[in-house]
C-alpha cells in the first residue's frame, strides 16, 4: 500500500516538486493537497501580465483539474489547514476535515506585509498576492479613478504599470530615495524612476505613509508632511512575510520561515518544507527559480533518495513592458572590488559589473540586459575574467568596437541647447557657422557667433561641437577633468547640466557618463553645488556630499572639536552680544575665545554634542551663524566711516551691513569675503577681499578679485558707482556670476584670472540687462538660502548628526 | 555552527542601533570606554565599523564623505577603505576594523572581538 502524502499550499513550488516525484514514481504515495486559494495551481508571477491585459487567467494555470484527477490526487481547494499534530501525523482542516500523512510537506508560502498605519482595514485597501487581488484591482479600474501604491519594489512597480496600463491615475510612494533600492544602484533607480514617470505614472521617493484616509473606504493617503493624495484604491507592496505560523504552532522550529536543512526537512523529520515559507541557512526567498531547486531536492528526499540544497544566488527582472532591468549578486564597494561601469546616456543604458578576486559578483544592468544571463551564469559558475576584463563590459557578442566617444554627450544635445550663456547662443547656430563658414578653429568661431567669447567657461564645449562637426580634421585642446570619475571639465560639466536640465547628482552622473557608480569626495560637493546653484527652489540638497563643516555648520579642529562663529552683521556688535557670547563660554566651559580677522569672535573647543545647545543660546541673544565654515558668504568688514572717521566720505559701516544682509546664506564655489572702507585710506582692508568697496566723494569704487591667503593679491578696480543701490546691485550681479562661472572651490581671484576682469566688466558694468538679469537671480536664489541653519538644527534638523549611536559602558565592553 | 563558537561570538556582538539610524552614505560614532568607533552605511546599505580615528592624524572619519566603500577623511583628505581599514592611493596607514551584522529587523550589531575578514 502506498504511504500518504499530504501538501499544505498549493503554489508553485509544490506544484514543481509534485510534478517531479509524480515523474520518477507515480504510485509512491497517496497525495492530498490542501490549499487556502479556492483554486487550482497557477503560475502567480504572471499575475501582472494578467493585471494590465496581455494574459488572462486560462493562460497561466499550471495543473488545470484534470492534471490532479489523472494523478489521482485529491484537492481540497479553499480548505485552509488550521493545525497539525505531529505526534499523531495528522492535519485538521477548516472545514473540520482530517487528514493522516505519513510524510507531510509544508508549502504555504509567504504573505505580504501590511504596513500598521491607521486605516489599513479601510475597503479599498489591497495587498498584491494572489489572483483575488488582481480581480479586485481589475473591477476598481473599470471605474478609473487614482490608485496609490505604496512600494517602490518589483511588485509595486509592476502593479502601478498594470492599473496604469487599465487607466487609472496612478501615484506610486517609496519610503526610499531610489526605487527598487535592493536590487539596484542609485543610477539605475535614476533611470528606472524616468521610465516609469514617462508612462505617466507619478513617483514620490522619500515618502512616509502617515494614515490612510477615510470614511469606511479609502479617499486619500496622507504623508508624514502632511500632503494628501487622493485615491480609490491603495495597494500595498511593501514586502513578505514568510507563512510559518502554523509550523510555529505545531512546534517546528521556525525563525523568520520555517528552519530547514539542506534535505528540506524541518525539525520533524517527517515533515518537508518547500517554497517561501522556509529559511535555509538563514536565507528566505522570494523569486521562484531558488524554490524550483528546492522542490527538486524535495522530490529526490520524499524517494529517499540522495539530494541536497545548498543555497541558491538569484537574479532579479522587472516584468514591465518596454523597461529592461536585470540585477544579481552583490554590488556594494569594497576595496578588494573592482567596478565596472558603462554609462550611455544617448541610449539609457547603464552597465554596472563588480568584479572581485577575478570573478563576477555583482550584476546591474538597466537599458539593455540582452547579456543578464550569460553575466550571470559567469557569476554563478565563478569564472575567472582575466582575459575578457577589458572588453567584459560590451558582453557576449562584442567584436572589436570603439571606445565611448568622449563627445557623445554634446551630439545629444537638442539644436536649441543654448552652449554659451554669456552671449545666449545655441548649438545649432554654432554647428551651422561652423560649416557655412568653413570655420576650423576656435577662434573663427569666436568671431563668427561670439559663443566662448566671453568668460570662455563653454571652450571645452564649443571645441568638441568643432571635433563632432569637422571629424577628424579637429582635436580639441585638453581639458582637466573635475576628477577621476569624469573626462569632463568642471566648465563642461556646469554647462550640460544647465543645457541637459539635469536636477539631481544621479542624473548628472547617469547622463554625463560618469565612470564610478556614486562619486567621490571630489565632484560630489562640487555637483551638489552646481546643482544648487543653477536649479535654486528646485534642486534638494544632497546633504552627504558635503564636507562636515557644512553638514554641521561649524568648522572642525585638529581635535575634532567645532569652533562656533556668530554672524556680526559688519562686524558690529553690542554689549547683549558680548554679554551672551560670555555667558556660552562660561556655560560650556568653552576654552578658547578668540578675535578674527573677519572682525568677529570665533568659540573654539566646542564638542560636537554641544553645538545646538551652544547655538540655542546664541539663537536667543538674535545671532545667527556665521557662515564660518561655508562656501559661501563669511564676513563684510567694515571701518566706522562718516559715523565717527574725520575721513569717512560715505557710511562704510551702514553699507557693510546691508551687503551682508544680502549676501548672507548664499553658497558660492569658494569662499567669500567683502569689505568696505570709508575713504582711500582703506582701514578695512578692502583691496585684498574678494569684492572690495572703497568708498570716495564721488560714490563707490567696487574691486574685485583680492586675496590674502596662500596667495596675496591685490584687487582690480571694476568701475565706480555714484549711490548706495548700485554698489548693492554690482556686489550681488558679480556673487552671481561668479556662482555660475567659477568652478568649485576656486576663489575670486583665480575665476577673474581665468575669464579676464574684461569678461566680468562686459556683463556686469557694460550690459545692464545682464547686470539686472544676475541681481535678479541672485536674490531669487536668496529667498531659498537666507535660512539661519542653527537654528534649523536648534528645533531638530539632522539631530543625529550631533548624538552617538550608543555608547557602550566599560563593564558592558569588557575589553 | 557549534555552541561553543555561538556562545564565544554572542558575549561579543553589541546592538548598536537601527540601519536607518544611520545615514546613506554616512556614519555615525559608538563610544566607547577607549575612544569612538565609527558605523558606515554606503549607497547600497553595506554597513561597515572600524575606529573613528584615521590613521594620518587622528581625524574623526565619521566625519567624513562617503563614497562607493571608502570615506575621505575631514581633516587631510585621506581616503581610507571600509572593509580594510586600509588607506588608499599612495598614503599609508590602517584603522582597526570589526565585523558588522544588520539583522532583518534592521538592528545593527558590532563585534568588539572579531576583527572582520
Ligand atoms: C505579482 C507577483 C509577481 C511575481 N513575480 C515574480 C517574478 O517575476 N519572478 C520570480 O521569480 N518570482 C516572482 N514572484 C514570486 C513568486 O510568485 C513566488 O516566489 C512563488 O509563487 C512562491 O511559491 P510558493 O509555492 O512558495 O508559495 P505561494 O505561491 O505563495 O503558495 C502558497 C499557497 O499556500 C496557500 N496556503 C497558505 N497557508 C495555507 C494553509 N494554512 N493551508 C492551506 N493552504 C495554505 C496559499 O493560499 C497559497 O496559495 C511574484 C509574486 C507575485 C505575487
Ligand atoms: S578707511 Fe577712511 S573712513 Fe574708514 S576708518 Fe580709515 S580713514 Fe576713516
Ligand atoms: S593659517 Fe589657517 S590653516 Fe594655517 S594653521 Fe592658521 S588657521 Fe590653520
Ligand atoms: S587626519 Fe585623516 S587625513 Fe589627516
Amino acid at each position: 500500500m502506498s504511504k500518504k502524502l499530504v501538501v499544505i499550499g498549493n503554489g508553485m513550488a509544490p506544484g514543481r516538486a509534485l510534478e517531479r516525484l509524480l515523474d520518477q514514481a507515480p504510485e509512491a504515495y497517496e497525495i492530498t493537497i490542501f490549499n487556502a486559494e479556492p483554486r487550482v495551481n497557477y503560475d502567480r508571477i504572471m499575475l501582472s501580465p494578467v493585471l494590465s491585459g496581455e494574459k488572462t487567467y486560462q493562460d497561466i494555470l499550471i495543473h488545470d483539474d484534470a492534471w490532479y484527477e489523472k494523478h489521482g490526487i485529491t484537492l481540497k481547494k479553499g480548505c485552509k489547514v488550521t493545525a497539525i499534530d505531529c505526534a499523531g501525523k495528522t492535519v485538521t482542516g477548516a472545514d473540520g476535515s482530517v487528514a493522516a500523512y505519513d510524510k507531510l510537506l509544508i508549502a504555504t508560502g509567504s504573505a505580504p506585509f501590511i504596513i500598521p498605519v491607521p486605516g489599513k482595514d479601510l475597503e479599498g485597501v489591497l495587498a498584491y498576492r494572489d489572483l483575488d487581488d488582481v480581480e479586485a484591482m481589475l473591477a476598481a479600474a473599470e471605474k478609473g479613478g487614482s490608485a496609490v501604491v505604496i512600494g517602490g519594489g518589483l511588485l509595486g512597480l509592476e502593479a502601478a504599470a498594470g492599473l496604469k496600463e487599465r487607466g487609472m491615475d496612478v501615484t506610486v510612494l517609496h519610503l526610499m530615495p531610489t526605487l527598487m533600492e535592493r536590487q539596484l544602484d542609485t543610477a539605475a533607480g535614476y533611470l528606472l524612476e524616468r521610465a516609469i514617470e514617462a508612462r505617466g505614472i507619478k513617483v514620490v521617493t522619500g515618502a512616509n505613509t502617515h494614515e490612510i484616509v477615510g470614511d469606511g473606504k479609502v479617499e486619500a493617503v496622507r504623508l508624514d508632511d502632511g500632503t494628501e493624495i487622493p485615491a480609490d484604491i491603495v495597494v500595498m507592496a511593501v514586502g513578505i512575510r514568510p507563512n510559518a505560523g502554523l509550523a510555529k504552532e505545531a512546534g517546528l522550529e521556525v525563525n523568520r520561515g520555517i528552519v530547514v536543512d539542506d534535505a528540506m526537512q524541518t525539525s520533524d523529520p517527517d515533515i518537508f518544507a518547500v517554497g517561501e515559507c522556509v529559511e535555509h541557512r538563514g536565507h528566505c526567498y522570494g523569486l521562484v527559480a531558488p524554490l524550483y531547486e528546492m522542490a527538486k531536492v524535495v522530490a529526490e528526499r520524499l524517494l529517499d533518495k540522495e539530494a541536497g540544497y545548498e543555497g541558491s544566488v538569484t537574479s532579479t527582472r522587472l516584468k514591465v513592458t518596454g523597461i529592461d532591468l536585470f540585477s544579481a549578486g552583490d554590488f556594494a564597494e569594497g576595496k578588494d572590488r573592482e567596478e565596472i561601469v558603462l554609462r550611455d546616456a544617448a541610449g539609457g543604458i547603464y552597465k554596472r559589473l563588480v568584479v572581485r578576486d577575478d570573478k563576477l559578483i555583482g550584476i546591474v544592468l538597466y537599458g539593455d540586459t540582452r547579456d543578464g544571463a550569460w553575466f550571470f551564469q559567469l557569476m554563478k559558475d565563478e569564472t575567472p575574467i582575466g582575459e575578457m576584463r577589458e572588453t567584459l563590459i560590451f558582453g557576449q557578442n562584442y567584436a572589436g568596437g570603439s571606445p565611448l566617444d568622449p563627445t557623445a554627450a554634446v551630439a545629444a544635445l537638442p539644436d536649441d541647447a543654448e552652449i554659451c550663456g554669456c552671449n545666449g547662443v545655441c548649438k545649432s547656430s554654432i554647428v551651422g557657422a561652423i560649416t557655412e563658414h568653413g570655420l576650423t578653429s576656435i577662434d573663427g568661431v569666436r568671431a563668427r557667433t561670439k559663443a566662448s567669447a566671453s568668460c570662455g567657461s563653454c571652450t571645452g564645449l564649443v571645441e568638441q561641437l568643432m571635433s563632432l562637426t569637422l571629424g577628424e580634421g579637429f582635436t580639441p585642446g585638453a581639458v582637466q577633468p573635475m576628477c577621476g570619475c569624469t573626462d569632463l571639465g568642471h566648465d563642461d560639466v556646469r554647462r550640460l547640466i544647465v543645457a541637459k536640465e539635469l536636477k539631481s547628482i544621479p542624473a548628472v552622473m547617469q547622463e554625463l557618463e560618469w565612470k564610478t557608480s556614486c562619486g567621490c569626495a571630489k565632484c560630489r560637493p562640487a555637483l551638489n553645488f552646481y546643482l544648487i546653484a543653477d536649479w535654486p527652489g528646485e534642486y534638494q540638497d544632497d546633504y552627504q556630499s558635503r564636507f562636515i563643516n557644512e553638514r554641521v555648520h561649524a568648522n572642525i579642529q585638529k581635535d575634532g572639536t567645532y569652533s562656533v562663529v556668530p554672524r556680526m552683521w559688519g562686524g558690529m556688535t553690542s554689549s547683549a552680544e558680548l554679554r551672551a557670547i560670555a555667558d556660552v563660554v562660561d556655560k560650556f566651559g568653552i576654552p578658547t575665545v578668540k578675535v578674527t580677522g573677519g572682525q568677529r569672535i570665533d568659540l573654539l573647543g566646542v564638542p560636537k554634542e554641544n553645538l545646538p545647545a551652544v547655538w540655542a543660546d546664541l539663537n536667543a541673544a538674535g545671532m545667527v551663524s556665521g557662515h564660518a565654515y561655508a562656501k559661501g558668504l563669511r564676513t563684510v568688514k567694515t571701518c566706522v566711516g562718516t559715523d565717527w572717521c574725520r575721513f569717512g566720505t560715505q557710511d562704510s559701516t551702514g553699507l557693510g551691513v546691508k551687503l551682508e544682509k544680502m549676501l548672507w546664506g548664499s553658497w558660492t564655489p569658494h569662499k567669500v569675503k567683502l569689505a568696505v572702507s570709508g575713504c582711500p585710506r582703506n582701514c578695512a582692508e578692502a583691496t585684498c577681499k574678494d569684492i572690495g568697496v572703497v568708498c570716495v566723494d564721488s560714490g563707490y569704487e567696487i574691486h574685485v578679485g583680492g586675496a590674502a591667503g596662500m596667495h596675496v593679491k591685490g584687487t582690480e578696480l571694476l568701475c565706480t558707482v555714484p549711490t548706495e543701490e548700485e554698489a548693492l546691485e554690482y556686489c550681488a550681479a558679480i556673487t552671481q556670476l561668479y556662482r555660475e562661472q567659477g568652478r568649485y572651490l576656486e576663489r575670486i581671484y583665480k575665476w577673474m584670472d581665468r575669464v579676464g576682469l574684461d569678461a566680468i566688466r562686459e556683463q556686469v558694468v557694460e550690459d545692464e540687462a545682464r547686470r539686472t538679469a544676475l541681481f535678479e537671480k541672485f536674490l531669487y536664489s536668496q529667498r531659498f538660502a537666507q535660512r539661519d541653519p542653527w537654528a534649523e538644527r536648534v528645533a531638530g534638523t539632522d539631530s543625529h548628526e550631533f548624538t552617538p549611536l550608543n555608547r557602550i559602558a566599560a563593564r558592558e565592553a569588557a575589553e | 555552527m557549534n555552541d561553543m563558537v555561538m556562545k564565544m561570538e554572542s558575549e561579543h556582538w553589541f546592538t548598536v542601533g537601527r540601519l536607518s539610524e544611520i545615514p546613506r552614505r554616512g556614519a555615525r560614532q559608538i563610544i566607547l570606554p577607549r575612544g569612538p568607533i565609527a558605523v558606515f552605511r554606503t549607497q547600497n546599505d553595506k554597513v561597515y565599523a572600524i575606529d573613528d580615528k584615521c590613521p594620518h592624524k587622528g581625524g574623526p572619519l565619521s566625519q567624513g564623505i562617503v563614497h562607493d566603500g571608502s570615506v575621505t577623511c575631514p581633516l587631510h583628505n585621506w581616503v581610507i577603505d571600509l572593509q580594510s581599514g586600509s588607506a588608499m592611493g599612495t598614503d599609508q596607514g590602517c584603522v582597526r576594523t570589526y565585523a558588522v551584522r544588520t539583522d532583518e529587523n534592521g538592528l545593527v550589531s558590532v563585534s568588539l572581538a572579531a576583527p572582520s575578514e
